[in-house]
């Protein structure tokens, strides 16, 4: 099967998969709601403050669904073995890992881009702000997928991986943090973001050329 | 070359020639300290802003500069760990670790008990402490990972993937809270000034950090030995030595 | 001689900076030493009960 056809076929898979179980989806979302709603019951209504917080909020609580969300990568296929017979396919396991990532991602990240104006709405940012916030969203969640899966390989194995996988995988979300909040930030004060916005780019190209050659070589390991 | 790696890589002469090198690289290390505290308590002048307190940077800064080091130092044996399997590379990784948490630690409190005179916080979130923060829970994440796996040996090849992708993301991490840094400064200074560096200053400083290094090769050293005990404990060489 | 452990007023924060250094680094050797020793006694004893057991 050619390279093309098989990262179809696989991503196809996966979506199928999840849209069997479309309530499921559902979580990440309500988790992504939920915690920004606490945050003014937390600090209090006051406008001035939520809208200042706004794009750090919004951002954190984006990072934590996304977190929450990571273990469905590898999980179920680790369970059945179906990924020991992805790893062990004559296709190169970097490739299948992409396919499986951007599935992940149309399933869990996309939706947060959906609700995301409705919790911009909720803390107040200014109008001029959205536009940040979606295109910093847009570039930011799929390396939150790509580089999550490499936390997600390396502890697919074990028992209690998800306490682990939190540990490894935020530390190296802080960057996408800076700059997506930051672009945010800068969109609500009527500043530019085109820095925020190559350098959020620069993230998304790095990741999705060199996170699956890393994770392809973390699920080797996992599966040994 | 690759006789002498695999020479040196080889359990029973990396824990002869060790342990040979200890004493002398002990005595060593306790001339440089003693060298380096006289500079650094003694002889060196207080700085005319920060008065005496400059004097916890020669604790702090080579504390730093070894977090950083001993990370690197990691990524290095992992890489050799994955590529050519050597044991040795994987026993000095994870020997690493804990040496390389201690030395972020010691950063952050020495960093801290400089800022709180100074700027009158125990905490500010300088560029600085912040990146080592980041770094201690990345040093976190390697020891807990190798805790949680049960074979040593994929423990330790799961672990290098872990520190080399840390390595590389290292930089980048620094970039991001420098860059987070300026755009959040406030009026006030919350940025650690370093002090202009004296001559006076600056031979104590570079003496104090090749001492710390030396320390962080001598407890890697044991805590080496300890391991490959453990790990070769039903090989012949351990059992000679035993007897 | 006093003023001297005073540091201008900083004694507190220079000697506890130098004290944790101090007791960190001091565990991290110990720990490490104790590691060796007890794994070297571990091979040992078991070296022992191996020669008991071969007689």
């Amino acid at each position: 099967m050619s390279w093309g056809r098989a990262f179809v076929a696989l991503a196809r898979r996966d979506l199928t998969i999840a849209f069997r179980r479309r309530s499921e989806m559902a979580n990440p979302l309500l988790f992504f709601v939920m915690v920004v709603t606490l945050f003014p019951l937390g600090v209090g209504p006051e406008p001035k403050l939520l809208a200042n917080m706004a794009p750090g909020v919004v951002w954190v609580a984006a990072l934590l669904a996304a977190l929450l969300s990571l273990d469905g990568i590898f999980r179920p296929d680790f369970e059945d073995g179906t990924l020991e017979q992805l790893v062990l396919s004559a296709h190169p396991v970097p490739l299948l890992v992409l396919a499986k990532v951007c599935a992940h991602w149309l399933i869990t990240g996309l939706p947060l881009l959906l609700v995301a104006p409705l919790l911009a709405l909720f803390l107040g940012l200014p109008e001029g702000a959205m536009g940040a916030l979606m295109a910093s969203l847009l570039l930011g969640t799929p390396v939150l997928s790509l580089v999550g899966a490499i936390g997600v390989a390396l502890t697919v194995g074990l028992r209690k991986g998800g306490m682990i996988l939190s540990l490894l995988v935020l530390p190296l979300y802080v960057p996408v943090l800076i700059f997506g909040a930051s672009a945010v930030d800068a969109a609500s004060m009527s500043l530019p973001i085109a820095a925020q916005m190559y350098i959020l780019g620069a993230f998304l190209a790095l990741a999705a050329s060199l996170t699956p050659v890393a994770t392809a070589a973390a699920l080797k390991i996992s599966l040994s | 070359m690759w006789r002498w790696v695999h020479k040196y890589g080889s359990p029973p002469v990396f824990y002869r020639i060790s342990g040979r090198l200890l004493p002398w690289l002990w005595g060593l290390f306790a001339i440089l300290l003693g060298w380096g505290l006289y500079g650094a308590l003694i002889s060196s002048p207080p700085d005319y802003q920060q008065g005496e307190s400059v004097r916890i940077v020669y604790i702090h800064v080579p504390a730093a500069w070894n977090s950083m080091f001993i990370y690197v130092a990691m990524a290095v044996s992992g890489l050799i760990a994955l590529v050519w399997r050597i044991k040795v590379a994987e026993i000095v990784l994870i020997a690493s670790a804990p040496i390389g948490a201690m030395f972020t630690f010691l950063a952050l409190v020495t960093g801290s008990l400089w800022g709180k005179p100074m700027w009158g916080a125990w905490w500010v979130w300088d560029a600085r402490l912040t990146s080592e923060l980041i770094l201690l829970f990345l040093y976190l994440g390697v020891i807990a990972l190798h805790g949680a796996i049960e074979d040593r040996r994929t423990a330790a090849r799961a672990v290098s993937i872990l520190a080399l992708v840390g390595v590389v993301n290292i930089p980048i991490i620094h970039f991001s809270v420098e860059w987070w840094n300026t755009l959040h400064q406030p009026a006030t200074i919350t940025k650690f000034e370093k002090p202009s560096m004296h001559i006076d200053m600056l031979v104590p400083l570079l003496v104090m950090a090749l001492a710390f290094k030396l320390f962080y090769v001598n407890t890697l050293l044991m805590r080496a030995r300890g391991e490959l005990l453990e790990r070769e404990r039903d090989v012949k060489w351990v059992k000679e030595l035993a007897s | 001689m006093a003023e001297y452990f005073e540091m201008g007023g900083y004694g507190f924060y220079v000697w506890t900076s130098y004290g944790i250094a101090l007791v960190a680094m001091l565990a991290t050797v110990w720990g490490a030493r104790q590691r060796h020793r007890r794994q070297l006694a571990r091979v040992v004893r078991r070296q022992k009960r191996e020669q008991a057991g071969k007689r």
